[in-house]
C-alpha cells in the first residue's frame, strides 16, 4: 500500500495531478447543474410574475 | 432525402426533453469507465521502462487534453450550423461547450506541467504543443467572455459563432504540433494512424478513461444545454408548460 501511495518516488506529481483533473470533473458537475437550475429559476420567476418578456 | 429528423432535432422542447431523457444514459456508464479506468491505470498497468510510475499521469493528462479538443470541434460545429441555419439550439449547444472545454484545457495544461517537472526539468517550455493548448485556453476564454460583454442573446450567439469558427483552425494544430514541429513533448502513441506505440495492458485503461471522459463530456453538455434552451427560449409557450409540470 505504502509502495503505491508512493509512486514510485513520483507521488508529488501523480497524485496532485490526479486530485486536480477530479477536482475539475466535481466543479464541471456541480457547475452544469447550477447552471440549469438557475435557468430553471429564472424562467419559473418569470412565469410566476406573468412577464412572458 | 427526408430532413425531418433535422428539423426536429432543431426544435427547442423537443431538444429539452431528449437532453433530460439522455443525462443518466451518459453519465452512469461515463463515472463506471472512469472509475474503471483509473484503477486500471494506477493500479493494474505496469510502470513504464523510462519514467515509472511517473508516466501514470497520462490517465489523467491525456483524457483531459481529448476533451479539450473534442469539446471545441463541437463548439465550432455547433456553432457553425447555427450562423448557416440560425439554428437556436445549435447556438445552445455551442454555449455549452465552452465552460466545459475550458476547465479541461486548465486540467490538460496542469497535469502536464505536474508530468513535465520530474521528466523534462521544468514545469513549462514553449514548446509548440504546449503553446497551442494554452492558446486553445485563450480561445475559449476570448469566447467566454464575448459571450458576457454582449447583452442581446442573439448577438452574443453569432458574434461568439465566428470567433468559435475562426478560431477552430487551433484544433489541427495542438493535435500535429508534435508531428510538424520539433518538440519536447511526446508523439502520439494512441491517436494515430498504424498500432498505438504503447502496450495493451497501459492502454486498456487509457482507452476506457477516453471513453469515460467522452460521455462525461456528452452528460455535461446536455445538462447545460437544457439551461441554455431556457435562456433562449423564454417566451415560448413550452417552457410555462414544462416548468409547471
Amino acid at each position: 500500500m505504502s509502495g503505491f501511495l508512493s509512486m514510485g518516488g513520483y507521488a508529488s506529481s501523480v497524485w496532485p495531478a490526479v486530485a486536480l483533473t477530479f477536482g475539475i470533473i466535481a466543479w464541471n458537475i456541480v457547475a452544469a447543474r447550477r447552471s440549469f437550475a438557475a435557468a430553471r429559476a429564472e424562467a419559473r420567476r418569470r412565469i410566476a410574475a406573468g412577464d412572458p418578456s | 432525402m427526408d430532413w425531418t429528423w433535422f428539423h426536429r432535432f432543431g426544435s427547442p422542447p423537443h431538444l429539452y426533453g431528449l437532453a433530460g431523457r439522455l443525462v443518466p444514459w451518459f453519465a452512469w456508464p461515463a463515472a463506471l469507465a472512469i472509475a474503471a479506468g483509473l484503477y486500471g491505470g494506477l493500479v493494474l498497468a505496469p510502470p513504464d521502462y523510462q519514467q515509472g510510475d511517473g508516466f501514470r499521469i497520462i490517465y489523467v493528462h491525456a483524457p483531459s487534453a481529448w476533451l479539450s479538443l473534442m469539446a471545441y470541434t463541437w463548439m465550432a460545429v455547433a456553432a457553425a450550423i447555427g450562423l448557416v441555419w440560425r439554428m437556436k439550439v445549435a447556438h445552445a449547444m455551442a454555449a455549452s461547450c465552452a465552460p466545459i472545454g475550458a476547465w479541461f484545457t486548465v486540467a490538460a495544461l496542469c497535469t502536464g506541467m505536474l508530468w513535465g517537472k520530474p521528466m523534462w526539468g521544468t514545469y513549462w517550455v514553449w514548446d509548440p504543443r504546449l503553446t497551442a493548448e494554452l492558446v486553445l485556453l485563450f480561445l475559449y476564454l476570448g469566447y467566454l467572455g464575448l459571450r458576457s460583454a454582449i447583452e442581446d442573446p442573439q448577438r452574443a450567439d453569432r458574434a461568439s459563432a465566428v470567433l468559435a469558427v475562426v478560431g477552430v483552425v487551433n484544433v489541427p494544430i495542438v493535435r500535429y504540433s508534435v508531428e510538424w514541429w520539433n518538440s519536447i513533448h511526446q508523439a502520439p502513441s494512441v491517436m494515430k494512424f498504424g498500432k498505438p506505440t504503447i502496450s495493451w495492458p497501459m492502454l486498456t485503461p487509457l482507452l476506457i478513461m477516453f471513453v469515460g471522459f467522452t460521455l462525461l463530456f456528452l452528460a455535461l453538455v446536455l445538462v447545460r444545454v437544457r439551461g441554455e434552451i431556457l435562456r433562449r427560449e423564454r417566451q415560448a409557450r413550452w417552457v410555462s408548460e414544462v416548468i409547471a409540470a
